[in-house]
């Protein structure tokens, strides 16, 4: 059976399936950003994987230039909330993280 | 099975394995080793597909960037000598049920659709060329954008985790 775009896209499926139970199940904030770049990466193949399969349109891959600039954004920003987080709660627990509910 | 076939399954093993470990693992310290095999296997995606340039930034931004970001997290926030560093989960359960019912969903569509997809043509040696082209040229302007969101950004993830210790300092 020949590799097809098809196999792509499933794989790209499983891998955003496999972030988005780390995001959701996983007790740490880290593990949940961890999730987080799972589904990004997950995306980027979509996209590369249509850009290969459509033609070989570069649009697709231009594309994916940018979501690796806003995921190195976001993992910058992101882990400087969890080392403010872990300074004043000590613990970088999801659950635990509530002061604004009481 | 040509190679390129065998070559697909085993960057498929490789990625959808380690991002196992990585969302199952109870150490938070094998998730963000098993990460850096994600990276690499969906690296080699990149390569297949033709996406050269794609490829390198992955492994430069990724591997070398984002993973040992995450690697300094786990250090700075966890116990390394204590059992604090064991991670659980929450309402695991339910989110297993969530995520099979969307992963289901998912393949299912990406399975049954019929793709239009364009005959093969020969690849191009390399793809940077083009890529650096279009930024120039048709995404001038989101090329702008990220490059300011990235200024700001890194100048913000400066400001917020410097602020609490020069409070202490001064108090």
């Amino acid at each position: 059976m020949h590799i097809t775009l098809t196999h792509y896209v499933i794989v790209s499926a499983l891998l955003f399936s496999l972030g988005l139970f780390a995001v959701l199940s996983r007790r740490n904030a880290i593990l949940v950003l961890m999730g987080i770049e799972l589904i990004l990466n997950s995306a980027n193949i979509n996209f590369i994987a249509f850009s290969r399969f459509g033609g070989s349109d570069m649009g697709g891959q231009a594309v994916a230039i940018f979501v690796i600039i806003l995921a190195a954004a976001e993992a910058a920003v992101a882990l400087a909330i969890v080392l403010n987080i872990y300074q004043r709660f000590h613990t970088v627990n999801v659950d635990d993280i509530n002061k604004l509910r009481e | 099975m040509t190679l390129i076939d065998v070559i697909f399954w085993f960057f498929a093993a490789v990625t959808l394995g380690s991002a196992a470990v990585v969302v199952f693992s109870r150490n938070i310290i094998y998730s963000a080793f098993a990460l850096l095999f994600t990276f690499f296997g969906v690296a080699g995606f990149y390569v297949l597909l033709g996406a050269d340039f794609i490829a390198i930034t992955q492994l430069l931004i990724y591997v070398g960037g984002i993973l040992v970001l995450l690697v300094f997290g786990v250090m700075l926030t966890n116990k390394v000598v204590s059992v604090d560093i064991k991670s659980g989960t929450l309402n695991a359960g339910v989110a297993m049920v969530v995520v099979s019912l969307t992963a289901g969903t998912i393949a299912g569509i990406f399975y049954a659709t019929e793709w239009k997809t364009a005959p093969a043509e020969m690849l191009q040696p390399t793809t940077a060329g083009e890529l650096g082209t279009m930024m120039m040229t048709s995404y001038l302007l989101p090329f702008e954008v990220a490059s300011v969101v990235l200024l700001v950004a890194l100048i913000g993830a400066a400001m917020v985790s410097r602020r609490d210790r020069s409070k202490q300092e001064a108090a």
